[in-house]
């Protein structure tokens, strides 16, 4: 009987790390959906990035408030958890406090009262985050694409982080032992005379918030992956996979090049057959009208996406009321590809099409008109993601499979087909100015 | 005005020292080629030994990839590095950081290879060699706020060449408050020059211009002929254009060298 609660604790334990794990195998896969992409030149460049942007959180610090409160939030989570390990270890050995054993009194005080001032800065971080959010109502938190689910999300989270900073805090609050030892109970100290002269009560107090704690943190682990807040793992691989080239280098897309030597190559053969070897299936698509034209990278962006707004508040569109927004864009990208995630899932493994794509059932071609192609988005976005190489690969398809252009930017490229320039000037006037004065 | 081509220098059996690349606006927007010759100008007065492609030249072919087509860009961009690889260019400058970035960064995996820099960089080299001839007061204390171009600030990351060539003219340089990597675009990029914007509450280039007033300014400076369009006819819109000039770095050094 008294290994009851180990087996529910273990059984627990598999059930919530296993539905994580399955959720992980599915998010790989989705972004799998994606095509190749190679970005794994230049490797100390890339651990540098995730080392400055990541985990040293250096983007997000040029918005200084929210910057300092998500350090204490992120700093906070993380060190708080190996918590979690002395608890994992307790609820499978049928311990209690099992590192009080092993670690010098000083030590563990010192952790747990580390642990418990920074519990208190969490909360008080999150609270303020909840009052940007809810009461002033900051601008980037409430544009139309915030609407919904996005909303509750972003609240669902914080309230997340405060019931399990006050469980903790309950917790070695009234674990009677604990106080009466004294050591590293430097916030909780102040809560524990509630429990103080009822040892029952403490008792089963401290079984509860233990007990909901652990079980908290499970059901947080698999929120993650239905939330922005899959931010907190995918901010590593996001900025190591991130581009390294100057932001105005836009790919070339080299299925254009091929057609286009052969086209330029006086001595290609238009009719010919193509070379042994050489497949002949379906001819490549030009740009992107779905999320499996983008590439793999693109897709794990879409699932980093923080919803923080950043991109959209310095995008110059966004801000003189167009309708793109780049923040948009990746939850756009993001829906989508869960959409197609849960069609393959109920089809056996197998896409099946539902008539429906990213492009116009998500993103608008008006969206995708009105960027300037400036970078602001990228530049500004504190996990390094790239709404605007989204942008150019639909435009691409619009352009190159339907030739769906907009009138003006029509005449302007058939300008610079017939006379080199974007203006119906004759190529050969191109020195004129030099002799005028 | 002196302004041999590449054919020319050719025929002498001459290699200059740069290519000159003007670009489509330079070579046919009227106020763009005032930029095209004020640089001309410095170039003459530091005895810079280049040449230009002329009729040879064709658009690279940057703003039909920013509009999405990959082919007529890759068209383009292949006839112009035939010409260049023919003259066996290894030196580009140009006024337009559309051209500079498309240039620089998107030619090479095409098979062209060159070294290119923005004119306000190789004003800075002259600077720096010496060989920029004296810049007299003409500016001296006038409050000049700095537009950043995309494409050469954020896209390329060269924020310091523009404010240094800036500095030699003694002139009281303000910064908007969102600058270098936060500068706001002003409207013309990504094809938006070709196009009536969407629909929106404001033209861009209005607020960019506001952001330039808030400044108090005397001169706005500019590094691109699409943004110098864009913020004088910012300007024109807030009424300004008495009391604001909105010139390009080549056009302000040119002139300070005249007087
Ligand atoms: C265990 C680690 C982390 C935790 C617990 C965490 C927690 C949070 C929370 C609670 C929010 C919501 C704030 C709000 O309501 O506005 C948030 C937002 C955000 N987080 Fe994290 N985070 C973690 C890791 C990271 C990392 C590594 C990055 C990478 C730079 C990151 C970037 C962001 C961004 C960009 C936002 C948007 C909010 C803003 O712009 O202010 N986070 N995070
Ligand atoms: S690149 Fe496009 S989407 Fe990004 S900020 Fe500029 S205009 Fe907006
Ligand atoms: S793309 Fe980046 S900046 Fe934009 S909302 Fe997502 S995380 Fe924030």
């Amino acid at each position: 009987m008294q290994y009851i609660p180990n087996i529910l604790f273990a059984i627990l334990l598999i059930v919530g790390v296993g539905y994580f794990v399955q959720n992980v195998r599915k998010l790989t896969r989705n972004i799998k959906l994606g095509k190749d992409v190679d970005r794994t030149d230049n490797k100390s460049e890339r651990w540098k990035n995730m080392a400055m942007i990541a985990l040293g959180q250096s983007k997000m610090v040029r918005r200084p408030i929210a910057g300092f409160l998500h350090i204490i939030v992120y700093l906070g989570f993380v060190i708080i958890n190996i918590e979690v390990l002395e608890i994992v270890i307790d609820g499978l050995t049928g311990q209690h406090r099992i590192f009080t054993k092993v670690l010098p009194d000083s030590v563990y005080g010192f952790l747990i009262g580390s642990f418990e001032v920074l519990a208190v800065l969490v909360l008080v971080a999150v609270i303020v985050f909840w009052i940007r959010r809810n009461i002033v109502k900051l601008k980037r938190f409430l544009s139309a694409e915030m609407k919904g689910w996005p909303k509750s999300d972003g609240n669902i989270i914080l309230y997340f982080e405060i019931v399990l900073m006050t469980l903790f805090l309950v917790m070695n609050a009234s674990d009677l032992h604990f106080q009466h030892a004294g050591h590293g109970n430097v916030i909780s100290q102040y809560i524990a005379p509630l429990f103080e002269g009822n040892a029952d009560m403490a008792h089963i107090v401290e079984r509860t918030t233990w007990w909901i704690h652990i079980a908290g943190i499970l059901v947080f682990l698999n929120y993650l992956y239905y939330s922005k807040h899959l931010h907190i793992l995918l901010a590593f691989p996001n900025t190591w996979y991130a581009n390294l080239k100057p932001k105005g280098q836009f790919t070339n897309d080299s299925n254009v090049t091929k057609e286009v030597k052969l086209m330029m190559d006086p001595n290609a053969d238009p009719f010919a057959a193509p070379a042994e070897g050489e497949d002949e299936g379906e001819p490549e698509k030009f740009g992107a009208s779905d999320v499996m034209d983008l590439n793999w990278v693109q897709l794990m962006n879409s699932y980093t996406c923080t919803e923080c707004g950043r991109c959209t508040s310095e995008c110059p569109a966004n801000l003189t009321g167009k309708k793109l927004s780049p923040r948009k864009i990746m939850m756009d990208t993001r829906d989508r590809l869960e959409e197609v995630g849960k069609n393959i899932d109920a089809n056996k493994g197998k896409f099946v099409d539902d008539g429906k794509s990213l492009l116009n059932d998500y993103i608008t071609t008006e969206e995708l008109w009105a960027c300037t192609s400036c970078n602001a988005c990228v530049e500004a976005c504190p996990v390094n993601i790239d709404p605007l190489s989204i942008i150019i690969e639909m435009r691409r398809y619009l352009v190159m499979e339907q030739s769906a252009a907009p009138m003006e930017l029509n005449n302007m490229m058939s300008n610079i087909e017939n006379n080199g320039a974007p203006w119906p000037y004759n190529q050969m006037d191109r020195l004129n100015w030099a002799n005028e004065d | 005005m002196n302004v041999p081509t590449m054919e020319q220098l050719m025929a002498e059996g001459k290699q200059p020292e740069i290519l000159f690349w003007v670009g489509s606006a330079g070579s046919y927007d009227d106020r763009a080629k005032k930029i095209t010759k004020a640089f001309v100008k410095i170039l003459n007065k530091a005895n810079v030994d280049f040449a230009v492609l002329g009729p040879e030249e064709s658009c690279t072919g940057d703003v039909a990839k920013r509009a999405g087509n990959e082919f007529l860009f890759q068209m383009q961009a292949m006839m112009n590095i035939e010409v260049l690889n023919a003259y066996e260019v290894k030196r580009i400058v140009t006024c337009d950081p559309h051209s500079f970035n498309c240039l620089k960064n998107e030619y090479p995996s095409l098979g062209g290879n060159y070294e290119v820099i923005h004119h306000t960089q190789f004003i800075k080299e002259l600077m720096d060699s010496g060989r920029l001839q004296s810049v007299g007061n003409t500016y001296k204390g006038k409050r000049i706020t700095f537009h950043d171009p995309c494409y050469l600030g954020r896209a390329n990351e060269v924020y310091d060449a523009p404010r240094d060539v800036l500095g030699l003219l003694n002139a009281n340089l303000v910064e908007m408050k969102r600058h270098k990597a936060t500068a706001l675009c002003c409207g013309a990029g990504g094809a938006q020059m070709f196009k009536e914007p969407e629909k929106g509450d404001k033209d861009i280039n209005v607020l960019r211009t506001e952001d330039a007033l808030k400044t108090n300014p005397e001169i706005i400076a500019t590094g691109c002929p699409y943004c110098n369009t864009m913020m004088t006819d910012g300007i024109k819109a807030k009424e300004k254009e008495d009391s604001i000039i909105v010139q390009d770095i080549a056009e302000l050094i040119a002139t300070a060298q005249d007087s």
